[in-house]
C-alpha cells in the first residue's frame, strides 16, 4: 500500500526554510508521499537535496522529486495576471510538489503535460509496480502493472 | 579629473569596473553519467595536453570537487580566455550502495562509495555561488525533464550566473537534442560528443560567448 500525505500551503506558509523542508522530509521518512501544494523557492529546492544527502543512511536512501507547474506559455494574459496577484497575495500555491522516498517511489518521469510516478510496493516479492499517472489537466488514473 | 578620483576610489575600495574579470570560475554541473568529467578530460587534453578526472560507466564515478586552473583556449578569431574549470560532483536526490553493488563493486567498497557520492553532491550544491559561468552537461539520449536537471538550471538563474547547455553523447543514435531544446529554449544549447570530440569547436565558441 502507498500513502499519500497532503501538505497544504498555509502549513508550510509560515515555517523558515529549513523547517519547511524537514517537515516535508520528515513526512517522506515515514514513507509517505508527499502531495504538497505549491512549490519550493529554487534555493529551498536546492537545500532539499542537500539535506536529503545529510540524512541518507542504510534505511532512507533519498528522494524522488517533482514539480507540477503550470505552462506560463499555455496561459493568457488575464490568467498569467491571476497567477501574478495569487502569489503575492496568498504566496506560491500554483502548481504541486511530489516527493517520495526513494525506496518506495522508483522513479517520477515528467513532461509539460503530465506526471507518472512509478512506485515499487515493498512487501511484494513479486516487485509489483503501481504506474500512477496523473494529468494536469484533467482527472488523475491509476493504472498497475507487472514486472 | 573625475575618473581619476573614481579609479583612485576603486582602487583602494579593490574594486575596478573599468577592467575585465580576469579570473574566471567555469564549472562544470549536471546529474551523474551526463559526462561532465569526459568533457572536462576533453577541454584539459585539447589545451593542456592532459586530464583532468578518471571517468566512469559507474555513476558517482567524480565524488569531490577538482579544479584545473589556467586552462587557456583560444577561438577561430585568435581571442583567448582563461579561466580555472572545475569539474563537480553529479547531483542527484537519491544514492543506494546497492546500486553500486549491481555494478560489481564489494559491499564496502559500494558503502564507501555512497558515503562519498552525498557528500559529494553537498559540495557541488554549495560551490554554485562560487561559479562565473557554468556549463550544465546533460546526456542527451536521456529526458531532460529530470526535477534535477531544473532544480539546477533554476538555481543558477536564481543567482544570476550564465548557463551554458551541453548536450552530450550526440554520438550515440539515442540522442535526441530537440527534447533538450524544448525543455530549456531560454539557454543557449550545444550537442557535442566529449568522448570522440564531436562538435566541440561549436562548443568552445560559445564559451567566449558565455564568459563575455
Amino acid at each position: 500500500m502507498v500513502t499519500f500525505q497532503f501538505v497544504p500551503y498555509h502549513d508550510i506558509d509560515k515555517l523558515s526554510s529549513v523547517k519547511r523542508i524537514n517537515k516535508l522530509l520528515n513526512i517522506v521518512k515515514e514513507d509517505k508521499i508527499v502531495l504538497m501544494e505549491g512549490r519550493l523557492k529554487k534555493e529551498e529546492e536546492a537545500d532539499l537535496i542537500e539535506i536529503t544527502m545529510e540524512e541518507i543512511n542504510s534505511k532512507f536512501k533519498g528522494i524522488e522529486l517533482s514539480v507540477v507547474y503550470p505552462d506560463k506559455k499555455k496561459q493568457d494574459v488575464m490568467n498569467k495576471i491571476k497567477g501574478v496577484m495569487t502569489n503575492i497575495l496568498l504566496g506560491n500555491r500554483q502548481g504541486m510538489t511530489i516527493i517520495g522516498p526513494a525506496n518506495i517511489v522508483k522513479r517520477i518521469e515528467q513532461n509539460p503535460d503530465k506526471i507518472e510516478l512509478f512506485t515499487k510496493e515493498i512487501n511484494n516479492s513479486n516487485n509489483n509496480n503501481q504506474k500512477q499517472n496523473n494529468s494536469k489537466r484533467s482527472n488523475s488514473k491509476k493504472k498497475k502493472r507487472k514486472k | 579629473m573625475v575618473k581619476k578620483f573614481l579609479m583612485n576610489l576603486f582602487k583602494k575600495l579593490n574594486f575596478n569596473p573599468f577592467s575585465r574579470k580576469s579570473h574566471v570560475k567555469l564549472g562544470l554541473y549536471g546529474p551523474p553519467n551526463g559526462g561532465k568529467s569526459t568533457l572536462a578530460n576533453r577541454v584539459c587534453e585539447d589545451w593542456l595536453g592532459e586530464s583532468m578526472s578518471s571517468v566512469s560507466h559507474v555513476a558517482h564515478e567524480t565524488r569531490e570537487i577538482k579544479i584545473k586552473e589556467q586552462v587557456s583556449i583560444k577561438n577561430k578569431k585568435g581571442k583567448e580566455l582563461t579561466f580555472s574549470l572545475v569539474d563537480t560532483p553529479g547531483i542527484a536526490t537519491k544514492i543506494d550502495y546497492e546500486d553500486f553493488l549491481k555494478r560489481g563493486i564489494k559491499k564496502v567498497e559500494a558503502k564507501k562509495r555512497a558515503k562519498e557520492a552525498t557528500k559529494g553532491v553537498i559540495d557541488s550544491i554549495k560551490w554554485l555561488d562560487d561559479m562565473d559561468c557554468v556549463v550544465v552537461v546533460l546526456d542527451s539520449t536521456k529526458d531532460p525533464y529530470s526535477q534535477v536537471n531544473i532544480t539546477i538550471i533554476g538555481n543558477l538563474q536564481a543567482r544570476k550566473i550564465p548557463v551554458l547547455i551541453a548536450a552530450n553523447k550526440i554520438d550515440l543514435k539515442k540522442s535526441n537534442i530537440d527534447v533538450i531544446k524544448a525543455a530549456f529554449p531560454q539557454y543557449p544549447i550545444v550537442g557535442i560528443s566529449a568522448k570522440y570530440g564531436k562538435n566541440v569547436e561549436d562548443f568552445y565558441e560559445d564559451l567566449f560567448k558565455l564568459a563575455k
